[in-house]
């Protein structure tokens, strides 16, 4: 049976890719998926037979205890401080000796934490699936472009005036979802990104169009302008450490606290008292100031925006941040947002490869690590206490009801 | 005008409300949002274009033009149900008992992974349907109607009227039905819930293929991208009807590509999605099972 799966596949894909690869290219398909089945047949035959030498047991065993650290099970209090040092000193002054090339790939990946942390705050920590997350973004970016390039008014002054704008268009949102449900919401909040995306498409008077808005002013302090990489760097490194502290405190206060009981159940959470509706409403708001912000910074940085910036698919990338990393956990999604962004930088020279190896990524993610890298240490204690005393019906994996 | 809008939309309506019924089965059974059906449809696409293509060098289509035709949809389908079949086996069987995030995210996952799989293999270019030589338009009421338009309409109401039949007669759909409305209990009577959700998969996909194939024809050329947009359409489709309910997608289907197909001509060509997407916002506030939708009650 098992020899047939070994032989069976490799056909079967084969076939399937025929019309598309032609039959040479379906021939070499089958062949490598059938050598790398041998191979992993062979591996596991192997591994079962011979024991590792001690040298690499002992040192797969220190790198599991260095990822539970990081995975934050319980560090001791030295630890936790000489990671914390390292990290802030390579973010600090790293930058100083890097090229060009690499700060705008940070800075890129700095406004992708934010919105990842944003939509966290949302998806993860309330439990909304909300798809049009990149339509704020798109809200905070013209919000700005347009103040500044109409009314002349200052980066500074926009950015809290970004965040507040895509705030109400979270709470209209908000509002217009209360009644709906997991995908009601998901499929409404994909129409919402359409409108968003066609309105600036088209609203010609307002946002040029396709053609997006051009010499948006830069931030300036005093004399001093923004203008150089390394600028936007710290500028947005700035940014990010004031969403990763406004976000940690929330998860950690009684309003976050609300927001688990909402996505663990919302009926349970109402009896007890939860008002779901204000605390819904103020979950899509809180989650929308961060997106504005993240847009009025990258209408900043670059000095140009298009609709072509804010469509359904950019949407997709930063909520699968969010899960790559760990739904409901600050650390989790700052590496899946830095994992995302940097990653096919480092594999540009499979440029056109990477779409494809990010969706196979994402399948496999849900497969085999559903929690994310760094899972929500929360929730995590969630389910240990039920397994104890349950057995099988965790959050994790209990049925849909 | 209007009439010929009408039929327009008609035409436009039976291409969403067939791989609309791809959506809403899924649903119906796993209660999962099954992003990769309009790549499904892309993919159905293509192989038109490429039997067709396949059977003129062959000189097939010159001399045989109905059965090379009927042979097209025949291919593009059976490669649809078996593309159906290797997502639902890879992507969704191991998610089953997943959070129910994880087979969404799986599904995007699939979604990407199959646009690029055909951007890669077949170029980003658009690509062409061969030329067929077709019968000249009908003319009714003074109206001239395109003979492909009719074949649409016809073609997608015999298929839904054979899916009618299927669900509502035969064993399998019974079988369908009653995984539908409670997966356990079906297992417990001994229905095999793998199959009936392969065999969704296969007629979803089906249906996704002859609406692809039709799609290529009507069109002259198809992309890799044509998938993304006709999913949501459908989606949103299917959610008008009431999602999980199949004469709702029928019904959703039209009266969106009526919608689309009237607003463009009389409002604003530019804003034609926009209409469809606030009729949405509308039905789901006002009537959030959909139109044809059971008045879902919440269970504790």
């Amino acid at each position: 049976m098992k020899t047939l799966y070994y032989i069976g596949i490799p056909v079967w894909l084969g076939l399937l890719v025929q019309p598309f690869m032609g039959s040479e290219g379906a021939l070499a398909l089958a062949v490598v998926i059938f050598l790398g089945g041998l191979l992993w047949w062979t591996a596991i035959q192997v591994s079962r037979s011979v024991r590792l030498p001690t040298q690499i047991g002992i040192l797969l065993e220190e790198a599991g205890r260095l990822i539970r650290t990081l995975s934050g099970r319980k560090p001791s209090d030295r630890q936790r401080r000489v990671l914390t040092l390292t990290i802030t000193g390579a973010v600090l002054i790293l930058p100083l000796i890097l090229n060009n090339y690499i700060i705008d790939v940070l800075t890129l990946a700095g406004i992708y934490v934010v919105l990842a942390l944003g939509l966290n705050i949302v998806v993860g920590m309330a439990g909304l699936l909300d798809l049009g997350y990149i339509s704020f973004y798109a809200i905070g970016a013209y919000s700005y472009a347009l103040l500044s390039t109409r009314l002349g008014v200052s980066f500074w002054l926009a950015l809290p005036l970004g965040g507040s704008v895509a705030a109400l268009f979270g709470v209209v949102l908000g509002i217009i979802t209360l009644r709906l449900r997991g995908d009601y919401l998901a499929i409404v909040t994909l129409g919402f990104v359409q409108i968003v995306h066609l309105v600036l498409n088209n609203w010609d008077r307002v946002t040029n169009g396709p053609n997006g808005i051009l010499n948006i002013g830069r931030p300036a302090l005093g004399a001093f302008v923004f203008s150089r990489p390394i600028h936007f760097y710290y500028l947005i490194l700035a940014i990010v450490l004031l969403t990763v502290l406004a976000v940690d405190r929330l998860n950690r206060s009684r309003i976050g606290r609300a927001w688990i009981a909402i996505r663990e159940d919302e009926v349970a959470a109402q009896a007890t008292g939860v008002d779901t509706t204000r605390l819904k409403i103020l979950a899509f708001a809180l989650g929308a100031i961060w997106a504005g912000v993240a847009g009025v910074f990258f209408a900043a940085k670059f000095a140009f925006v298009s609709p072509e910036s804010f469509t359904f698919f950019e949407s997709i990338i930063v909520l699968s941040m969010v899960v790559l990393g760990g739904m409901g956990s600050v650390p989790g999604v700052i590496l899946g947002a830095l994992i995302v962004v940097i990653l096919p930088e480092v594999l540009r020279e499979f440029a056109s490869y990477r779409m494809l190896v990010f969706g196979a990524v994402l399948v496999l993610m849900m497969i085999f690590r559903p929690q994310g890298l760094i899972g929500n240490p929360r929730r995590r204690v969630e389910l240990q206490l039920q397994d104890q005393s349950q057995g099988i019906r965790t959050p994790m994996n209990r049925e849909r009801a | 005008m209007l009439f010929q809008q009408i039929v327009n939309g008609l035409a436009l309506g039976a291409v969403y409300a067939l791989i609309a019924l791809g959506y809403t089965m899924v649903y119906g059974i796993l209660e999962l949002i099954n992003f990769a059906h309009g790549e499904i449809y892309m993919i159905g696409a293509y192989l038109g274009i490429l039997l067709l293509t396949f059977f003129t060098v062959v000189g097939l289509t010159q001399n045989h033009l109905l059965l090379s035709l009927f042979l097209v949809f025949l291919g593009s389908a059976i490669y649809c149900a078996a593309y159906g079949l290797t997502l639902e086996r890879v992507a969704y069987r191991p998610l089953r008992h997943a959070h129910r995030l994880s087979p969404l995210i799986s599904a995007i996952g699939t979604s990407i992974f199959l646009q690029n799989y055909v951007m890669l293999t077949q170029g980003s270019a658009d690509k062409v349907f061969p030329h067929i030589l077709l019968p000249e338009p009908i003319t009714l009421f003074g109206v001239p109607l395109g003979p492909l338009q009719i074949f649409i309409i016809l073609t997608s109401v015999v298929l839904m009227i054979g899916l009618h039949i299927f669900v509502s007669k035969t064993r399998l759909g019974k079988a369908m039905r009653a995984t539908a409305q409670d997966k356990r209990m079906a297992g417990l009577v001994g229905i095999d819930i793998n199959q009936v959700i392969a065999v969704t998969f296969v007629i979803g996909s089906i249906l996704a293929s002859a609406a692809g194939v039709m799609v290529a024809m009507y069109y002259g050329l198809v992309n890799f991208f044509i998938g993304y947009v006709a999913g949501i359409k459908a989606f949103t489709a299917a959610v008008l009807g009431g999602i999980g309910n199949v004469p709702g997608a029928m019904l959703g289907g039209f009266i969106l590509g009526l919608v689309e197909s009237l607003g463009a001509s009389y409002i604003s060509s530019e804003y034609k999605d926009v209409f469809a997407f606030l009729i949405l916002i509308g039905v789901l506030i006002l009537r959030p099972g959909g139109l044809l939708g059971e008045k879902a009650s919440e269970k504790v």
